[in-house]
């Protein structure tokens, strides 16, 4: 017993890696479905709030990521495209990140299509900006003059969708689907603090501690964290829905669940390792 | 030639290439980490100009109405100075730039950013106290100000952690600790997440294009 707990210590990590990608593998290959219980917290504000918007409002969706973190937001971009569009809430996008424009695109496009949305009248992308909190500030005053065309160089002064929107404070919220900086911060400090207009938020796993102070305060009305962020979006938007579109993030869930009963068990064979190697050294008594 | 399934070929060869690091450092591995590196650097050039450079400064310089615009060769001239930092007797140059972008930047966010994160906080903090909201909020809310409050003490050091003021700061490390493993948890399954969207794409997107279909 004293030597199979030694060994434990010293597993070869190829072996770890093996069995972590088998644990991610198997629940998606065999499409795992697990529960995933809503309980109230920032994803059901979230939704609630945008479940609080009336038809016809207009909501600024910024997609603050790059293919790098697309797994995590990727999912929750459709989901919130999907709720906002079957709402008729116009959606005016936009992104602080350049490749967020063609990310936001494919959400955009596909769910608009789906639907029977039409681009410039029920949503419009107006592409990426350099300049993060700067552009904020500048798009406080006057949205025209920082995007003057969309990512394809049609003039917004044409589009039906733009006619009513000149500044920040012309949206009736602003949801930043944020991989880091520039993201939810800037659009916090930046709009939400300075012109009152009400902030959601979409980020990945590692940032979601970062921002929860945002929701203590009222500075973030809502905020979707990680795949299970999204994983719950989805849940939500799927509710009362006949034959509801596929998404990625429930499946990834369970395979998340199990990779992380698996990363509990190797951290647990590890203190034992540790702890039995301690005691026969005569640490622990 | 269908190019979606060469894109999703290269892909999943290179995202092979790649994890097998996980196995030993390889050339396959090195290959695909220089071409990343190569073709993102080179993407992110030419990005800049045509998205940046272009529409921000050239078309400002020379308008498609004729004529030139001076006032733009500042910044331009600025760009340039930026440059020139790889060129040692003239690097000197490059804390101009580098001066105006950090002024601006502390100008525009410091109010900002002080409101945002230090007074917004503090208030947050403050008056949940005595709030509402049914036993749960009462005693969240007072775990939240005696966290706030004892992880502060922690980092007093104008004064011995002992007796009252060293539980205090106990305190405050325990507060922190958790607060570094509910992180760390977000940190465990953003990475899992990761591995989860490429598998998705290995399974159902590559797999099919060999017919095999899960």
């Amino acid at each position: 017993m004293g030597k199979f707990t030694e060994k434990l210590g010293s597993i070869d990590r190829r072996i770890i890696f093996t069995v972590i990608a088998l644990s991610v593998i198997i629940p998606l290959a065999v499409r795992l479905e697990l529960p995933i219980p809503i309980s109230p917290g920032p994803s059901t504000d979230m939704f609630d709030a945008v479940e609080a918007l009336p038809a016809g409002s207009v909501v600024l969706l910024s997609f603050d990521y790059d293919p790098s973190t697309m797994p995590e937001l990727q999912p929750m971009a459709v989901a919130l495209t999907q709720h906002l569009m079957r709402k008729d809430i116009k959606i005016v996008s936009m992104a602080l990140w350049p490749m967020g424009v063609s990310l936001g695109n494919e959400a955009l496009i596909s769910v608009s299509d789906s639907l029977g949305r039409e681009e410039y009248v029920d949503w419009v992308n107006l592409g990426y900006k350099t300049g993060g909190g700067v552009l904020i500030v500048r798009m406080g005053s006057n949205i025209k003059s920082v995007f003057p065309e969309d990512y394809n160089g049609n003039s917004v002064d044409d589009m039906p969708i733009m006619q009513h929107i000149s500044k920040l404070g012309d949206f009736d919220m602003i949801i930043s689907l944020s991989a880091g900086d520039p993201g939810v911060p800037a659009w916090v400090m930046m709009a939400g603090d300075r012109y009152n207009i009400p902030i959601g938020g979409g980020c990945t796993a590692v940032s979601a501690p970062q921002f929860y102070p945002y929701l203590g305060t009222g500075q973030l009305i809502g905020l979707l964290g990680g795949l299970k962020g999204a994983a719950d979006y989805e849940t939500m938007v799927r509710i009362d829905q006949v034959d509801p579109p596929p998404g990625t993030a429930i499946p990834g869930m369970a395979a998340q669940s199990v990779a992380h009963l698996v990363i509990m068990l190797f951290i647990i064979l590890g203190n034992i390792s540790y702890l039995a190697g301690k005691k026969k050294k005569g640490g622990v008594k | 030639m269908n190019w979606t399934i060469i894109g999703i070929w290269l892909g999943a060869l290179l995202s092979l290439s790649l994890y097998s690091f996980l196995y030993k450092d390889n050339p396959i591995y090195k290959f695909a980490e220089h071409l990343f590196v190569g073709m993102s650097a080179g993407y992110w050039v030419i990005y800049t100009i045509k998205n940046v450079l272009i529409p921000n400064w050239w078309e400002n310089l020379l308008p498609a109405e004729g004529g030139m615009q001076p006032i733009w060769l500042i910044p331009g001239i600025l760009g340039i100075f930026m440059v020139l930092r790889i060129v040692p007797k003239l690097a000197s140059l490059s804390r101009m730039s580098l001066s105006l972008i950090v002024g601006t930047g502390a100008g525009l966010t410091m109010t900002a950013m002080f409101q945002t994160n230090a007074l917004a906080q503090v208030n947050g903090t403050i008056i949940t106290l005595g709030q509402g909201g049914g036993w749960f909020n009462w005693v969240s809310n007072i775990i939240m100000v005696t966290g706030v409050v004892c992880g502060l003490v922690y980092f007093f050091f104008s004064k011995a952690h002992t007796g009252a003021v060293g539980r205090a700061a106990n305190v405050g490390i325990t507060i922190l600790m958790v607060a570094f493993g509910a992180s760390f948890g977000y940190t465990v399954m953003a990475r899992i997440s990761l591995l989860i969207g490429q598998t998705q794409f290995l399974l159902f997107k590559w797999l099919p294009t060999m017919g095999i279909h899960l």
